[in-house]
């Protein structure tokens, strides 16, 4: 106080004069936080819009709607029965109801129409259909009427007539349901013994059989004759007996369970009377939607929903599951993570630690960063033509000349996909430990130097493992790069639908050469080749949103990883 | 394994090593642990130290003052070759470790460090446990037996003071001990590997009055068993820890010698003026 008074004649005024200008409302600060977090907001909002808008289209396919009764009745025509699940209502302009060729009089501008999924592809060529809402009469929702899933034509839409077991009726009526219900059970079982012994064990005789065959033409590539080498042809000869034997005990078996799955059938009306018999053998599953309540459809969803994640696809990927595509996804991801971290660790190690600083190493790391921007298609040229053609068809003439000409590894797989998307996502990693590095204290290395380590001792022991979180860094948007990319692997891997996995239980268990099913192809393929569009949208969605929750899984497990070893190294913050 | 040196002899080994072509005629005296002979020092083409002659005596504490940008803190990284790390830079003369020039192009550098220790400027413990810390430098040198690693730690911890402040947690990181603790434990790290000479580059600048005061009664224990050279700003610390003491100026070796005499009647004119503050 004493200061104020004489340090000045003026007395001292601290109230701000100037509150309401613009200048001073910029001067204050508050436009940048409130542009900084629009900022934020946006993306937050874009990214939560994302995830939401792929689950709310995707994820409600697997829900067992109800099944609606009632006759669409067009103008000037005779009201047809329908038995259908709604799927999806829309305005439509009236003018687009007209062009369409609906004879529309009145003078309403738009009109309800419905999506609506009537099943039956055999019996009506269609298994959705647009219907005019003012035209549906009588509707309701009949407790007896059935869905079956079906192993070809989608699904079926009508009402049980009967059981039948060996061609004669045993149940009609409301007792058929129950006798179905059971034998629906079994004929799981037997469906599940089929495939255990087609995919499983037939398909390791197979394999057996195929190394035989490549053996035998391996012995007469080396010049070696059933006279010359009976004994290695002998030896040949008895596999090959012992896999005909097993093979011919399976087929045996197999035709035992194709009879028992013959067994029974189930004879339907559709809703417009057509009647038709369908072998359990063809059905998947089936339900009453309108007779279950909330928590029988919850269940049945939640089964639909593992069926998604786990089951193989049916039906040109438009029905089953998505599991070989996860598999191969992840694999793919996986194998490229083996491939790419060591080799970027080690270029940035160079780049950084040992070449000399100057204009040579300078222009390599410019080279390097700008790889970065070369389009992902690009990488897929190169691996077409450097991996599978070059890399692939030598590889072939040297060690695998007994299978030629059908190439083992000179052709597009899951080996030179990961090493495609390796290079891809090279400068991503090279980048990040780079940065790494140069942040490791120089007071740290000199502390290892004066205890008498050498460069490289100092480096293995102090500057990687302290630098290991930004590596992990690098991994984490390298994952991030490549568990996206779909348009290399068109040329170096990826198919529609992959014959088997690329990890099973022949040996050598991992086999990289085959091809794999990957997540964003299946998106595409499902999205754009599928002949029966509108099964295909919700698949669509569903898979995206299952590949991002994949990349995020992957995300986050390395995320939690680098945390722990920035817990473990924090002197950098220091 | 049978190869594992017990950690009386890794010190004669190190030296064996490096001074493996060392001549028989033995001129060196047992009273000064390092003698330095007409050294120059060039950062490209400024040079930075001159023509500096000197002889550290063994088991002795030696300070370096004077004035920032004086080349105190250059020399004394010369003694283990530290400013072989910095581009551009070249040193002439001699610089004999028991008899041996270090500059000699037949020397394992990394014998030498192990040899003549450094202490810096700012603790720089590495991100490990405090064991592990101190036991780095042992398992440069091969030594893997649990029980010599386990004795050595608590020898050179008890020996850097710092022993009964943390045998209880000797996993846990050593970031998590104070600035003193980490001056402490990374001397401890330099004494573990036995050296025959500790460098201390400014140990105590950014430490409070209280560690600097355990460190530097750690510098007076030190000395009984080993050389020490140390860079000091602070001239009572100088003359608290050291028994010779060197007044560089602008890259010239002004005087050096006892401590009691350079700060009490020094010869040159420059030495008195700095230790009486007329500048510095």
């Amino acid at each position: 106080m004493a200061a104020t008074e004489a340090s000045s004649s003026k007395p001292l005024d601290l109230t701000a004069k100037d509150t309401q200008s613009v200048s001073s409302y910029v001067k204050s600060g508050q436009p940048y936080v409130w542009l900084t977090a629009a900022a934020i907001s946006v993306s937050f909002i874009i990214t939560v819009a994302l995830l939401c808008l792929t689950a709310a289209r995707g994820m409600p396919h697997f829900w067992p709607a109800d099944l609606l009764k009632a006759e669409y009745q067009e103008p000037g025509a005779e009201p047809v029965p329908m038995l259908a699940e709604l799927v999806s209502e829309e305005e439509v302009s009236t003018a687009r109801l007209k062009s369409a060729g609906l004879k529309l009089e009145d003078d309403k501008p738009f009109h309800t129409r419905d999506l609506v999924k009537v099943g039956n592809r055999d019996l009506y060529g269609a298994d959705f259909r647009y219907l005019l809402d003012e035209w549906i009469l009588s509707r309701s929702y009949p407790e007896d009427a059935v869905v079956l899933e079906r192993m070809e034509w989608g699904n079926f839409h009508g009402f049980l007539e009967a059981m039948k077991e060996n061609g004669s009726v045993i149940a009609s009526g409301e007792q058929a349901w129950t006798a179905y219900a059971e034998r629906q059970q079994r004929a799981d079982r037997l469906h599940d013994e089929l495939r255990e012994i087609e995919k499983g064990e037939i398909g390791s005789i197979n394999y057996g059989l195929e190394r035989v065959r490549l053996d035998t033409r391996r012995l007469e590539l080396a010049g070696k004759t059933r006279e010359n080498a009976a004994a290695e042809y002998q030896e040949l000869d008895a596999r090959k007996a012992a896999l005909d034997a097993s093979y011919e005990k399976l087929r045996t078996r197999l035709v035992e369970i194709k009879t028992e799955l013959a067994r029974d059938s189930l004879v339907l009306k559709s809703v417009d009377g057509q009647e038709l018999e369908i072998p359990l053998a063809k059905i998947a599953r089936g339900y009453r939607p309108n007779a279950m309540g909330l928590f029988a459809k919850l269940g049945l969803y939640f089964e639909k929903l593992w069926e998604f994640v786990s089951a193989e696809p049916r039906e040109a990927n438009t029905e089953g599951g998505i599991f070989p595509a996860i598999f191969g996804t992840v694999m793919m991801v996986l194998l490229m993570s083996v491939f790419v971290t060591p080799f970027g660790i080690l270029a940035a190690l160079y780049l950084r630690e040992y070449a000399k600083q100057g204009t040579v190493t300078q222009i390599i790391r410019i080279a390097v960063n700008n790889l970065a921007g070369v389009p992902s298609i690009v990488y897929g040229m190169f691996g077409l033509g450097f991996f599978v053609y070059f890399v692939g068809g030598s590889l072939d003439q040297l060690f695998y000349a007994e299978s030629l000409p059908s190439p083992t590894f000179g052709t597009p797989g899951i080996l030179w996909a990961s090493l495609t998307l390796a290079i891809l996502t090279l400068p991503v990693v090279i980048v990040a430990t780079e940065e790494g590095l140069a942040r490791i204290p120089r007071s740290l290395r000199e502390a290892s130097l004066a205890l008498g380590a050498t460069k490289a001792e100092t480096l293995w022991k102090v500057v990687l493992p302290m630098a290991s979180p930004a590596m992990m860094t690098g991994l984490i948007l390298a994952i991030a790069r490549a568990a996206g990319e779909v348009a290399p692997l068109m040329l170096v891997g990826v198919v529609k639908l992959a014959p088997s996995l690329p990890l099973d239980g022949n040996f050598p268990f991992v086999h990289l050469e085959r091809k794999f099913m990957h997540l964003g192809f299946h998106i595409y393929d499902v999205g754009f080749q599928s002949p029966n569009v509108e099964a295909a949208r919700p698949l669509v969605y569903a898979t995206s949103f299952l590949l991002v929750l994949v990349i995020v899984l992957l995300n986050v497990s390395a995320i939690r990883i680098r945390n722990r070893l920035r817990e473990k190294y924090k002197a950098l913050d220091g | 394994m049978t190869g594992v040196q017990p950690t009386s002899s890794l010190r004669a080994m190190d030296i064996d090593a490096l001074s493996a072509s060392r001549q028989p005629s033995r001129i060196e005296d047992d009273v000064h642990a390092i003698t330095v002979e007409n050294l120059n020092l060039f950062y490209g083409p400024k040079q930075a130290l001159r023509n500096i002659n000197m002889k550290i005596a063994k088991k002795k504490a030696t300070a370096f003052i004077g004035p920032s940008g004086c080349g105190k803190s250059t020399l004394l990284r010369c003694f283990n070759r530290m400013n072989d790390l910095v581009d551009g830079c070249r040193v002439d003369g001699h610089l004999n470790l028991e008899g041996k020039n270090i500059y000699d192009k037949d020397v394992d550098i990394s014998a030498l460090r192990r040899n003549v220790g450094m202490v810096f400027q700012k603790p720089n413990p590495f991100p490990k446990s405090i064991y592990e810390n101190v036991a780095y430098g042992m398992r440069l040198a091969g030594v893997t037996k649990k029980r010599e690693l386990d004795e050595t730690v608590e020898w050179a911890l008890k020996g850097a003071a710092l022993w009964d402040e943390v045998k209880d947690r000797l996993e846990d990181s050593a970031l998590g001990l104070s600035g003193g603790q980490q001056q402490r434990l990374v001397i401890a790290r330099a004494v573990a590997i036995k050296p025959q000479v500790l460098l201390m580059d400014e140990p105590c600048s950014a430490l409070d009055p209280i560690s600097t005061l355990k460190v530097e009664e750690l510098i007076n224990e030190l000395k009984k068993e080993f050389t020490i050279v140390i860079v000091t700003h602070n001239m009572q610390q100088a003359a608290r820890v050291s028994d010779y003491t060197a007044f560089m100026y602008v890259g010239d070796l002004i005087e050096f010698g006892n401590t009691d005499k350079l700060f009490t009647k020094p010869s040159m004119k420059q030495t008195e003026d700095y230790i009486t503050g007329k500048y510095g």
